[in-house]
Parts: C-alpha cells; sequence; structure tokens
C-alpha cells in the first residue's frame, strides 16, 4: 500500500531528558522518523524537552516544540498545532507513557487526532501485566507466573501456586531495594516482610524466578499487511536476574540450534499479532531454561527501544526509520533497503559478524551505593564491538569502554586503583556470584585460577560456551607471556590480533613498549583490513559504507581520492560525557557535508545519531583508542582530525595522534596543553591579568593543613590524579581537610592534593565561544543558578544571565576573547568563570565544545558546533556571517536531571562531582516561566499552593527568611523543623514546627508519606545534616515531591511558582522563537 | 592441520582442516543462514557442493540426533570462518568435528570467508578442491579445473533412495523386498490421504511437515514410472528437492508428463524445476544461487511476503512458462525470479523455495495445509 494522503501532519513525543535506562538512543531513533517522514512530505511536530539532540534542531521538524514533554503540554500542543497523526513509539517509554495519558483525557477525540503505528489497545496488552499473561496464554505461550500481595496471608497462597524458588519485588520501591530470591518458606518469610515494609503502599509482588535461565531478544517489525521480520536475534551473556541494559550482549544468538530459534521466532510473530501492533518495531524477551529448553516470554516493549537501536547498529537495518514509515501506510516490501541499494526492507538481515553490546556503568561517582547489578538498570551508557569473532569482538568491547582497559586483561591495568594485587580464590568467587560492573574481568581472574568451566557457569549462570571463549582468550595471553617483545613469532602475534589483544596487552605481556610493538607488527606487515557490515551477509553489493575492522585478509575499505575529515565521537555515554558531545560530532559532520568534504565519524556508541550510517559518508565502528584510530587513518588518509567535538575522549588522544604526525583540526595540540596543564594554564592567566581562586598543591597532611589556612577555608581538595568517585570536595574545617588528605596520600604516596580556594556563595557562570583564530565571538553566556561548588553540569543555568551587572559581563566578554587569542582557539572554547564580590575568578578552560554547545545553540539560533567545523577547515566567522554575539529576547534555562531514583543510598545533595545524566531546556519570555518549564521538564511540577518545608543549614538562614517570606506571600504554609522554625519566627514568619528524624516521631518524613508536603528546602553540607537531610532528601526523591538543596534553588523555584500563579504555561515552538 | 582451498579460476586461500587430514571437491557455495548447520550438511541438495557458512562461528550448539535432513552428511566439505569445538546445548551429544570425522567429511576454518563469498558473488559458483596433503596452490587449482561441473549432471541418482519407503511416526520404514508396489500398500485409506513422494533427494522435514498435515506417505526413487504410481493409486503426488541442474533428470521429467493430469501435484524446489520443464518451462543456472534462511518471496495470491529458506543453484525462467496455462503465484523480492506457480486448470501448485524450513523461517507452513486440501478437491 502506497503511503497515507489522509493525514499530512504529524506529531512525535520524544523521550525528554536522558535518564538511566532512556539514553540518546531515542534522539536517534526520534531522528530517523523525523527525516523519514519529512522525506516524504509529512508536515511533522515534534515535543522534546531535551535540547542536547539532534531531533530538536530547527531543521529536523517543521515545529520544534522544546518544552515539557508531559500530557498537560502536549494536549495544548495538539491543540495549537492540530496534527492529523499522533506516532508515540519512538519516544522510549516517555513518549508511550504521554501519549497514553493524553489519549485518556479525550484530546485525541476532540481534535481528531488518530494514534498511529500502535494503538492504546495493544500497548495497555503489552504494558499490563495480567493482560499481556492472558494474551500470551492464548497464543500458547507463557510468562513467568506471579501475583500481587500485601499481607502475608496473600504470600502463603501465591507462593503456594508458584512454588519455590520465588523472587519478592516490593511495589514501588525505587532502585529495586527490599526484594530478594526465597529459596524456601524461611527465606520467603524474611523477604516478603522486608518487602511489605520496604513497600511506599505495602505491596510486593511474588513472581516465578527464572534466574540464571539464558535470556534473549528479538527484534520485530510488522506492516500493515501482517508482514513480519526479524531484524536481529540478541543473546545475553548474563542470565536473567540482570536487566538486559546491565548484561553484555551478543548478536546473534550464539547458543541456539535452528529448531530452538525458529520456535522463538514464530513465537516473536504470533506475539506482534496477538497483542495487535498493526506496524512497527516491537522488542520480545524470552527465558529459556538451559537444562531443557522451557521456553517463556519476559516481556515485550510495543515501540522502538534500546534493544532495537542496538539491533539497527548490529546489522544495519534502520528500525526507527522503517517503523515511522510503515506508520504512514507503506508495508515492508515497498521500501528500500538503503544498505544494499538493491533489495528491500522485507527480508531478516544476516549477520557474518558478531556484536558484543558493553554496558558502561558510573558506580566510581555513587561511593554511597554498592556495585551490584539486579533487574534495575544502572549503567548509563554501552558501547558496541564487531569483529570476525566473538572473542575479538569481546575485547575491542572492552577497551571501547574507556575505563581504562585495553581488553580483558593483561593490559597493565589489572592490579590499578583499589585492586592491588591478584585477587584471593573467594573474593573471585564472590564476585562472580554476585553480578557487578567488573565481574567480566574476575571471569580472566578465575581462569588464570584454573577453575573450570562448570564451576564458573554454577557461581555465575553465564553460559558455557562464552565461559570457554573467555578460557581461549585468557589461555592465549600464557602463549604470547613467553615471548620477549621481538622475538614474538610472526604467527603467533597474528593470531593475538585476530583474537581481539591490543598492542598494549601484548607490549604488556612481552615487556615492550607499545611503540615497538606497533613497530615490529607493521614491519611483519600485520595490519587490520576493513570489513563492511551490509545486512546480507556479502551476499549482495553493499551501496552504504559503514566499516569495523578485524585481522583477515581481504581489505574492503573504499577509500576515495576526495579531501576528507576524520571526526572522533565520544564514545559510551558516562556521567560528564553524553549526548552533548555526540550532538556536536553530528553537526561537524553536516557541516563537512555542507562543505563538501568527506566526513569519516568514528565511534563505538550505538545509541548515537553519529553512528548512524547516513549521518556521514563513512563510518568506522571502533574503538577510541589511539591504535585503533591510527589504523583508520594509515587507510583513510584524511587531510585532518576533529578532537573537539567528542569530549574528553578525543581530546586526550590529541597528542598521542600529533606526535605520530596526524594533522589535528583546529586548536593545536599544544594549547590544548597549555589550558590542561595547571602550571601552564597559570602562567597564561598572570601574562593576562585575570585571576584564579588562590591555590597551592600539598604533598603531606601537615602541609595541606599550613596550605588551607594560608588559603583560608573552605577549600576544595581534590587528587592530582583520579581517585574514584570522590575526587573532588569542599571541606569547612581542619578535621575534614585532614581526613580527606590521608586518604588521598595514602591512595597515591607520590601524587600531590590540590588546593584551591572555595568561593562560598559566588554565583558560577558559563561561557562558550567560537574563534577562528583571528577573531572571537561570545556564543553564549550562561549564568549558573546554583552557587558556585556545584558542579557545571549539575546546575541549572540561564541564558542570558538574570542578575549578572553590564560591566560584569563585558569583563567576561574581554576575558573569554583574550584567552582564546592567547591560546589560538581555532573553533570552540568553553570557559567558567565564578563571580564573587563584583571580582571575576577564572575556574577552568576547555578547548574544546562543551557540554552546553547544544543548549547554547538552540537558546540563540547560532549552530556553533557547525561554524567551528567550518571554522578549522579554514573559513572565517566574517565569511560565515558570524560577526556578533546574538542575544535572544527569550529566556532559556537548562535544568539537569539526576539519576538519584535509581541508584538507592545516595545523597541528593549537589557538590563539586556531577551527577547528572541529562538534561532539559525550558524557554520562555520571562524567567520565571522558562524556570517552571525547566522544572517540569526535569519531572518536578512546582505546586502553586500548599506547605513548603524548609530545613537549611546555619549558613543559608539569613537567606533562607526571605524565601520563606516570599512563600509566606504567595499563600504557601511552611512547616520547618526546630532551629529554621525558631529563626523563621524571629522574622516573624508563621511556620509549622515538626520534628527532625532524629527528634522522635511524628517526623517530617511522616508528614512527607502523609502527602502534607508539596516542596522541599533543604540544604546541607553533607556529613553533619547528614542523618536528617539524607532521609528528607530520600523521602523526596521517593515520593517524587519536588525539592532543592540550595538557597539559590529555592530562590528560582519562588519566581517559577510565581510567575505560573500570574499566568499558566503556554506553549511555543522554536521556530518562532528564533 | 594446515590446508588449502583453491578455485577452477585461479584463487586460492589458505586454512585450516579441524577434522584431521583429507581431499575434497566440489562447486563451493555459500549459505547465509545463521543457525542449522546440521540441517544444512544433511540436506541431500547440496551433494556434489562444499558449503562455506556466511556466518563465522559454526559449531555453537554441537550435534544432535534430532536435526537431521537425512541419513547422512551430504556436503562434500564444510568451510567455516571459526570452528567451534565446545558446544553447549542441552540438546548437543557430540562435537561438530566428531560428526563431520565420523562420516569422512572434510571440514575447513581460519580463513576469510568473507572474501571466499565475496568471490563467489562476483564470479559465480565456481568448482574448488581442498587438500591438506599437498599445499600448492598450483596443482590445487589443476585439480579445481578437473573436477566435472554442475551443468548437465544427473546428482539425483545418486541421492535418491534406492528402495520404496513409508515414512511413518518421524522416520522411514522400508518396504519389503517382496511386497509388490500397489494400492494395497496403504494402511490408512480412506482415512488419511496418501501421497507418494518422489525422492530426487528429499529431506525429512519435507516428510514430517506431509505427516504433520495428516497424509500418509510412500517415498519412492526418483526413477520409479508413471506405470507403477498409477498401480498405487495415491490421492496426490508430491515432488521432492534434490541437488543440481533439473535438466539431466529426464526420466523424471517425463515421468511427471505423464501424471500431469492424474492426481493433485505438489514440488518444492528440484521438483518445482522438473514440474515447470514437464510443462514446457525452461530453466538456467543462477550466478551463485540462494541459499540462506532469509529470502523475501511475495505471495502473489494474497500480497503478502514470506521470509523463506532456500538452496538451490538453478532456477526456472519465468517467462518460458507464458502460454503455459500457468499462473505465477510467488516471487523473489531480490531478484524477481520465480518462486512459485500454479496450474490454472490442473491441481498442481509448487514453489522453488522450502516451506518446510530446517533450517530457517516457518512463515510458508500453510502450503502443506493446501496440499492437503486439494486431493480433498
Amino acid at each position: 500500500m502506497p503511503k497515507r494522503t489522509d493525514i499530512y501532519k504529524i506529531l512525535i513525543i520524544g523521550a525528554g531528558p536522558i535518564i538511566i535506562s532512556q539514553a540518546c538512543e531515542f534522539d536517534y531513533s526520534g531522528t530517523q522518523a523525523c527525516k523519514a517522514l519529512r522525506e516524504e512530505g509529512y508536515k511533522v511536530v515534534l515535543v522534546n524537552s531535551n535540547p542536547a539532540t539532534i531531533m530538536t534542531d530547527p531543521e529536523m521538524a517543521d515545529r520544534t516544540y522544546i518544552e515539557p514533554v508531559t500530557p498537560e503540554i502536549v494536549a495544548a500542543i495538539i491543540e495549537k498545532e492540530r496534527p492529523c497523526a499522533l506516532l508515540p513509539t519512538l519516544g522510549g517509554q516517555t513518549g508511550l507513557n504521554t501519549a497514553i495519558q493524553v489519549a485518556k483525557t479525550g484530546v485525541l477525540e476532540k481534535f481528531g487526532v488518530e494514534m498511529i503505528g500502535a494503538s492504546i489497545e495493544s500497548i495497555n496488552k503489552a504494558e499490563d501485566r495480567d493482560l499481556f499473561r492472558s494474551a500470551m496464554n492464548k497464543i500458547g505461550l507463557r510468562i513467568p507466573e506471579s501475583g500481587i500481595a500485601t499481607n502475608m496471608e496473600d504470600v502463603q497462597s501465591i507462593a503456594a501456586d508458584i512454588g519455590f524458588p520465588i523472587i519478592v519485588r516490593p511495589s514501588f520501591t525505587l532502585g529495586g531495594t527490599g526484594g530478594g530470591v526465597a529459596y524456601n518458606p524461611e527465606d520467603l518469610e524474611k523477604y516478603a516482610k522486608a518487602g511489605l515494609d520496604a513497600s511506599l503502599i505495602g505491596q510486593i509482588m511474588l513472581e516465578e524466578s527464572v534466574l540464571g535461565w539464558k535470556e534473549y531478544e528479538l527484534e520485530v517489525m510488522r506492516d500493515n499487511k501482517d508482514n513480519v521480520v526479524i531484524v536481529c536475534s540478541i543473546e545475553n551473556m548474563d542470565p536473567m536476574g540482570i536487566h538486559t541494559g546491565d548484561s553484555i550482549t551478543v548478536a546473534p544468538a550464539q547458543t541456539l540450534s535452528d529448531k530452538e530459534y525458529q520456535k522463538m521466532r514464530a513465537a516473536s510473530i504470533a506475539i506482534m499479532r496477538e497483542i495487535g501492533v498493526d506496524t512497527g518495531g516491537s522488542n520480545v524477551q524470552f527465558a529459556i531454561n538451559p537444562e531443557n529448553g522451557d521456553m517463556i516470554v519476559v516481556e515485550m516493549n510495543p515501540r522502538v527501544s534500546r534493544s532495537s537501536a542496538l539491533a539497527s547498529k548490529a546489522t544495519g537495518f534502520p528500525i526507527a526509520k522503517i517503523a515511522a514509515k510503515l506508520a504512514v501506510g507503506y508495508t515492508l516490501d515497498e521500501i528500500p533497503n538503503d544498505i544494499t541499494g538493491e533489495t528491500l526492507a522485507s527480508f531478516e538481515p544476516t549477520l557474518d559478524y558478531c556484536v558484543v553490546k558493553i554496558p558502561r556503568w558510573t558506580f566510581e561517582k555513587f561511593p554511597e551505593t554498592r556495585d551490584y547489578l539486579t533487574t534495575s538498570m544502572k549503567s548509563v551508557g554501552e558501547t558496541m564491538a564487531i569483529g570476525r569473532t566473538f572473542k575479538e569482538a569481546l575485547q575491542k568491547g572492552l577497551r571501547s569502554l574507556e575505563i581504562g582497559r585495553y581488553g580483558l586483561g593483561a593490559d597493565g591495568k589489572d592490579f590499578s586503583g583499589r585492586q592491588k594485587r591478584p585477587p584471593s580464590l573467594s573474593e573471585i568467587e564472590q564476585k562472580l556470584a554476585t553480578p557487578n560492573s567488573l565481574r567480566i574481568f574476575y571471569l580472566r581472574h578465575a581462569f588464570l585460577n584454573k577453575m573450570s568451566i562448570q564451576y564458573i557457569n554454577e557461581l555465575t549462570g553465564i553460559d558455557p560456551w562464552f565461559l570457554y571463549q573467555i578460557k581461549q582468550i585468557v589461555e592465549f595471553e600464557q602463549n604470547i607471556h613467553k615471548f620477549n617483545g621481538a622475538d614474538l613469532p610472526a604467527s603467533v602475534l597474528k593470531q593475538a590480533k585476530s583474537l581481539g589483544f591490543s598492542d598494549i596487552q601484548i607490549a604488556h605481556l612481552t615487556g615492550a613498549s607499545e611503540n615497538s610493538i606497533e613497530q615490529y607488527r607493521k614491519s611483519l606487515n600485520i595490519h587490520p583490513v576493513y570489513k563492511l557490515v551490509d545486512t546480507c551477509a556479502a551476499e549482495f553489493k553493499a551501496a552504504t559504507p559503514y566499516f569495523y575492522s578485524t585481522y583477515e585478509t581481504e581489505n574492503e575499505a573504499r577509500v576515495s581520492d576526495r579531501k576528507k575529515v576524520m571526526i572522533l565521537g565520544s564514545g559510551p555515554n558516562r556521567i560528564g560525557q553524553g549526548i552533548e558531545f555526540d550532538y556536536c560530532c553530528v553537526h561537524a559532520s553536516f557541516a563537512l557535508k555542507e562543505e563538501g568534504i568527506e566526513s569519516i565519524m568514528v565511534n563505538s556508541n550505538p545509541e548515537t545519531v553519529s553512528t548512524d550510517y547516513d549521518t556521514s559518508d563513512k563510518l568506522y565502528f571502533e574503538p577510541l583508542t589511539k591504535e585503533d584510530v591510527l589504523h583508520i587513518v594509515e587507510t583513510e588518509k584524511p587531510v585532518g582530525v576533529i578532537v573537539q567535538f567528542g569530549g574528553q575522549t578525543p581530546l586526550n588522544l590529541a597528542v598521542p595522534l600529533s606526535e605520530a604526525g596526524v594533522p589535528i583540526l583546529g586548536t593545536q595540540p599544544e594549547s590544548i596543553d597549555r589550558a590542561e596543564d595547571r602550571k601552564l594554564f597559570q602562567t597564561m592567566l598572570k601574562k593576562l591579568n585575570l585571576v584564579q581562586p588562590q591555590n597551592s598543591t600539598a604533598i603531606t597532611v601537615e602541609e595541606a593543613v599550613k596550605t588551607a589556612e594560608e588559603i583560608g577555608y573552605p577549600v576544595i581538595v581534590r587528587p592530582s590524579y583520579v581517585l574514584g568517585g570522590r575526587a573532588m570536595k569542599i571541606v569547612y574545617d581542619r578535621s575534614e581537610l585532614k581526613n580527606f588528605t590521608r586518604l588521598a596520600i595514602i591512595a597515591s604516596p607520590e601524587h600531590p592534593v590540590l588546593i584551591d580556594k572555595f568561593l562560598e556563595d559566588a554565583v558560577e557562570v558559563d561561557v562558550d565561544a567560537i574563534s577562528d583564530g583571528k577573531t572571537t565571538i561570545i556564543g553564549g553566556i550562561m549564568e549558573h543558578i546554583e552557587e558556585a561548588g556545584v558542579h557545571s553540569g549539575d546546575s541549572a543555568c540561564v541564558l542570558p544571565p538574570y542578575s549578572l551587572n553590564a560591566q560584569t559581563l563585558n569583563e567576561i566578554r574581554n576575558a573569554t576573547i583574550a584567552m582564546a587569542s592567547e591560546l589560538n582557539i581555532t573553533g570552540l572554547m568553553n570557559v567558567q568563570y565564578a563571580i564573587k564580590d563584583n571580582r571575576l575568578f577564572v575556574l577552568e578552560v576547555n578547548p574544546r565544545a562543551s557540554r552546553t554547545i547544544p543548549f547554547v545553540s538552540k537558546a540563540t539560533g547560532v549552530p556553533l558546533a557547525k561554524l567551528a567545523t567550518k571554522v578549522m577547515l579554514g573559513r572565517t566567522l566574517k565569511d560565515l556571517g558570524l560577526t556578533s554575539e546574538k542575544t535572544p529576547l527569550h529566556v532559556s534555562v537548562k535544568e539537569a536531571v539526576l539519576p538519584f531514583s535509581r541508584l538507592p543510598d545516595v545523597d541528593a545533595l549537589l557538590g563539586p562531582e556531577m551527577k547528572s545524566t541529562g538534561e532539559v531546556m525550558g524557554i520562555d519570555s520571562d524567567f520565571g516561566h522558562a524556570y517552571a518549564k525547566s522544572q517540569l521538564g526535569a519531572g518536578y511540577n512546582l505546586p502553586i499552593s500548599g506547605m513548603v518545608f524548609i530545613s537549611v543549614k546555619d549558613h543559608d538562614k539569613t537567606a533562607a527568611v526571605d524565601v520563606a517570606s516570599q512563600f509566606h506571600e504567595m499563600g504557601f504554609k511552611i512547616m520547618a523543623t526546630h532551629g529554621t522554625s525558631r529563626f523563621l519566627g524571629n522574622y516573624d514568619i508563621p511556620n509549622i514546627v515538626v520534628n527532625k528524624v532524629s527528634a522522635g516521631r511524628p517526623h517530617v518524613i511522616d508528614a512527607i508519606k502523609n502527602d502534607e508536603v508539596h516542596l522541599i528546602i533543604n540544604t546541607g553540607s553533607g556529613e553533619k545534616t547528614k542523618c536528617d537531610g539524607y532521609h528528607i532528601r530520600r523521602a523526596a526523591i521517593k515520593f517524587n515531591i519536588p525539592y532543592t538543596t540550595t538557597i539559590a534553588g529555592a530562590n528560582a523555584i519562588c519566581k517559577g511558582i510565581a510567575a505560573l500563579t500570574r499566568k499558566k504555561l503556554s506553549v511555543k515552538c522554536i521556530q518562532e522563537y528564533l | 592441520m594446515k590446508a588449502i582451498i583453491s578455485l577452477e579460476d585461479g584463487r586460492s586461500f589458505n586454512c585450516r582442516s579441524f577434522t584431521g587430514p583429507g581431499e575434497a571437491w566440489g562447486e563451493v557455495v555459500f549459505n547465509t543462514s545463521m543457525t542449522g548447520y546440521q540441517e544444512v550438511l544433511t540436506d541431500p541438495s547440496y551433494s556434489g557442493q562444499m558449503v562455506t557458512m556466511t556466518y563465522p562461528l559454526i559449531g555453537n550448539y554441537g550435534i544432535n540426533p534430532e536435526d537431521i535432513e537425512s541419513d547422512r552428511i551430504q556436503v562434500s566439505a564444510f568451510l567455516v570462518k571459526e570452528y567451534q569445538d565446545f558446544p553447549s546445548n542441552f540438546r548437543s551429544t557430540s562435537t561438530l568435528a566428531d560428526y563431520l570425522k565420523a562420516q569422512g567429511i572434510l571440514g575447513i576454518e581460519q580463513f576469510d570467508t568473507r572474501a571466499l563469498t565475496r568471490h563467489i558473488r562476483k564470479v559465480g559458483a565456481m568448482r574448488a578442491f581442498i587438500t591438506t596433503h599437498d599445499i600448492d596452490s598450483a596443482s590445487c587449482i589443476k585439480r579445481a579445473r578437473e573436477i566435472p561441473g554442475m551443468a548437465g549432471q544427473d546428482l539425483v541418482k545418486e541421492v535418491t533412495t534406492k528402495r520404496p519407503y513409508y515414512w511413518a511416526q518421524e522416520k522411514p520404514v522400508y518396504i519389503g523386498k517382496n511386497v509388490p508396489l500397489s494400492k494395497n500398500i496403504w494402511k490408512y485409506r480412506g482415512s488419511k490421504n496418501s501421497v507418494v513422494a518422489f525422492d530426487f533427494g528429499i529431506k525429512y522435514n519435507i516428510l514430517r511437515c506431509l505427516e504433520y498435515a495428516g497424509f500418509e506417505i510412500l517415498v519412492v526413487p526418483a526413477t520409479t514410472s508413471a506405470e507403477t504410481i498409477k498401480l498405487i493409486e495415491p490421492d496426490g503426488l508430491f515432488l521432492s528437492n534434490g541437488p543440481g541442474d533439473p535438466e539431466p533428470v529426464s526420466y523424471a521429467i517425463k515421468t511427471i508428463k505423464d501424471l500431469l493430469s492424474y492426481r493433485p501435484i505438489f514440488g518444492i524446489c528440484l521438483g518445482h524445476q522438473l514440474l515447470a520443464l514437464a510443462l514446457g518451462g525452461k530453466t538456467f543456472k543462477l550466478k551463485f544461487g540462494h541459499r540462506g534462511s532469509n529470502q523475501p518471496v511475495k505471495n502473489l495470491l494474497t500480497g503478502k511476503v514470506e521470509i523463506t529458506s532456500q538452496n538451490h543453484g538453478f532456477a526456472v525462467d519465468i517467462d518460458s512458462l507464458n502460454g503455459k496455462n500457468i499462473k505465477i503465484t510467488h516471487k523473489n523480492l531480490n531478484d524477481n525470479t520465480l518462486e512459485g506457480f500454479r496450474h490454472r486448470e490442473l491441481p498442481i501448485f509448487a514453489v522453488q523455495y522450502h516451506p518446510e524450513a530446517s533450517p530457517g523461517p516457518h512463515d510458508s507452513r500453510y502450503l502443506f495445509n493446501d496440499f492437503v486440501h486439494v486431493p480433498n478437491g
């Protein structure tokens, strides 16, 4: 059937901010959908609150609403835009849930909007556990038995039906706390009681345990003629019990015979039909009993998902794009397969390589939470690697993770950090039996300790097939280890490379240097070749150049004689380096296209737009290490490499690449060094008459105390090397300082501790600028809402600044331009300043694209990353039409989105260590409304009446008075703990006193649980108020009550609420703003 | 153990044998199925061929007694990128290497199978020779050139059953030597539809599917005459898959011609080609054939697409059926070749692909039910 002509305008709901379990894969899918629909001539209306996405670029949709993804806002957009149809399946769970809620309000019917891609009925059938169970039973499939209990009698009777072992899951606890696996009635009693208690609604789910069963996923597509194809099968190396987002996964499935695979395939198709997903992609998860092949259906997602993004990258089949085309009426046999150009989308991709996906965690940032993996996802990103064998792909994947590892092990990093010596047997057993982020490395230790595959399988539930592969890698280490560097026989070296060993590993094993192994290897003419990801295992000629490296004989790289530039991506998402950098890389690619230069993208992150096969002229899906990047450079010989867009990953490669003779485009490595090296940086600032907060270093505790006292408390201290999660801390007194310094020195005696004056209550400012080497133009000045001391990535900020005077702004501009000129910046630069008592301090200069580039570009309409790319190619800003700073008339607020709800036990206090996973943007004509939108987008519905709870540390009490009186004037009631209450009382602000947690019940948490509190203002400095403040903040998160941990935040909330009382939120698309 | 494979056009690959010393020869082809190597190995349609699996890791789930498509391995050699000698699957009873070794079939690995596949795609399926004895490309190429080509060879006679057998309860039961072939051979006359299946190299799963569809089945040698069939009086005739070029199987073409208006006929793969020839059509050799589990076929009667399992090196010329009172029912969406037809007046239909799968998707199983409903009128 051709495309529908009865609809012309389609609304797409995006996924909102990046959170754990919902990352940039939905930008990838949304961007594909926008492109696909516009290609067909449809008008696309888009709503997404996430400014760091490509999909929210003004060119991607006809009407782009960077507005909160909530039912009310979507309804307002529908009312304004009157779309013909709503496509809810591309914005993750957020998009789907929002669409359902909107539908429930009757807005769709009222305005005649048709839901396409999936019906409410089918979404409900897939999402509601009972409906899903009966649907599965109807087609002869089974899901795990389960039941809901609210008391111990229920527990007993449900348990009798299910049989042991039973998984106990408390309902409505975040991060899966309080559950467990009961193997007997005694366990059950224990877990059920604890679970009922932990659950905020006194309810637990009991479920048949399929822990340790093998886990599989199938990506399925169906069109309106009931044609169904399976795009990809995925096998989880980690068995059931670990969230698939936290599992190492492999495509295609490895340990299924055709009979078992076809049974699963047929079941997926039956599920698609029964659930009634008319068009589009779905993900179906299965568990298989390894003992007898019993199969159960775990779940089904009637939408594109993280796994579908992975499947798209793993196979070359663009699921989201095809899903969008199917939604408007096309059938699979009407859509061409872009990769081959000669076949159609109605076929099933076949792979002639092995794909391994490895999650990226950031437990080191949250030392309070245990590194322990469960059915609740904790990873923040992932990397994918492609090899001709599993072993090669696994080792490539591990070095793509960018956690300082260069393969499975034997890279000189086996005993770094806290791990000083080989782990003991019991340690290994424990790390194998309890799933954690480092388990893969302990598998190696297990084999080094001669543990048997059978025993490891018993401990981990990992299929013996995978264990044997890992064993082969470990055993081959010994083969390499037998030789000294240059004595390594060519055959051994060749085999090592085809098993995925990096030069660093080989160097470590043979006692040689990485460079000498590289030279030796090249002298033997051993180098990788590039193979194509072509969807068809070479059966057809492929048109799209999407490559991976492997050690084989035939090279399929298609080196053109065009001028070409290589862009290094940012690797797996992590806290501190996420989608914002991918956004910049994609823009670099677009800019190269506009300049007629061939673009070559190198990246290892399957979630991104940058790794879409049609973003760049060529895509190399490779680890971002010096070795892997150099190989591509040697093959492609680009005129230059862009390192300033992918965050710290490529920036760290600038020097080694430059030393290897690779031309770096834009700002040169020497300048990068001048900005990053503490001493060189200080010298530069002196030269420019700029000041930093006072700072020094110390090598002993005594020295640290002396230095700190000279500088004056509070100070920011940090080790000069990276120490897991506690890299930075603000200390207020001598004893705290001593503690910190002692630990830092114990951890690394030879490294000094850095001590900086902490500018209390200073205003922090972020500046993005662009320079062509001669002229520097300010891209945007952002004033932080939270004070200095909160990591800039965790602070809300506003553009244009709302409290700084013209003189300060000019000082900022001048300082920025002076530094850009001194550093010979060609491209982008970001500076962080603090302003205290009208004095400007330079905190940090980053000679690269910053996290705020997409936000600034959206706020001002200036595509900074694109312009920077062109500048790096030699164009001047004047040429490009950028002659002055653009200061918009509207106000844009960026708010950080934090992962605390996913991480049990983590304190929600903000500090110098970045913790946010994503961001949202609120745009409006005034600060109050823009801020309110940013809060709504981040998931906080600001109340316009009710009770504000205030409890602040002494330092903040005076400031709290002002805040409290504002709330009082707006008609809020105020509740406060004793100290704060007394203080407010002194200023005649009426308030209700409530007990602190430590002062007996009923206390503030009871009030929160009883729904008496609607906003929480709670500041604390960490340790001292931890006991009480911590519980209050965790309760705020659990009950999703808007809260702030800073006075500045409280003030902004006041303004937001005041604005909301004045005028309800309205919507406006960015095309109207710009 | 070191080995070499040389192609008739002069290209050689150094590789290694994972089944010990040996030599093998035949036409080298590739199969793109990611699972189902045991079914591929035992599919009689591969007689005379050396099969390269494009999926690089083969042997993962071992070998089991159930997933066989005939009584022995049929390929002349098996080519993979990385053989997996540590299988893991609850049904596995042996390794792939042991299975191949027990039947004297050479397995080779550790070479660029994608390069070989691309070469075949560009140049076409070719004769090739593998040896572990004399690792010399010149002599190996020479030996590859001495192998007879596929075109014009009757490979059916190599694989067809020597004696008729019943297929019952998922296994063959041979008919006693002295039992004459007549209508008395049927045990369930009246309660089950009966079918005579011509064995041109039949896959067991076709028989399993016919059995599930409710047929009583008698499998007969390819050379069985039309007269004999008429003595047996089956309700329907089935023409099986099989290896190689259909044209030289002239005896079968003649038999089919004689039976065209006798009973309903269903043909698969080689059976489809022989039927087309019997109806006056023509066949030709494809450049490198269709071998895999992901071939999209459009059912022109319903407009739906089936993902099909295929294994054939020859095809029916779609235009040659013009004016033969034939309706084209299925087409391949990749290259628009003929995938199925039915006669406009007679109850005759056939498909080029494998609805019985094994390996491959089950999208087309409905054809067996279609067949069971044809004989009843």
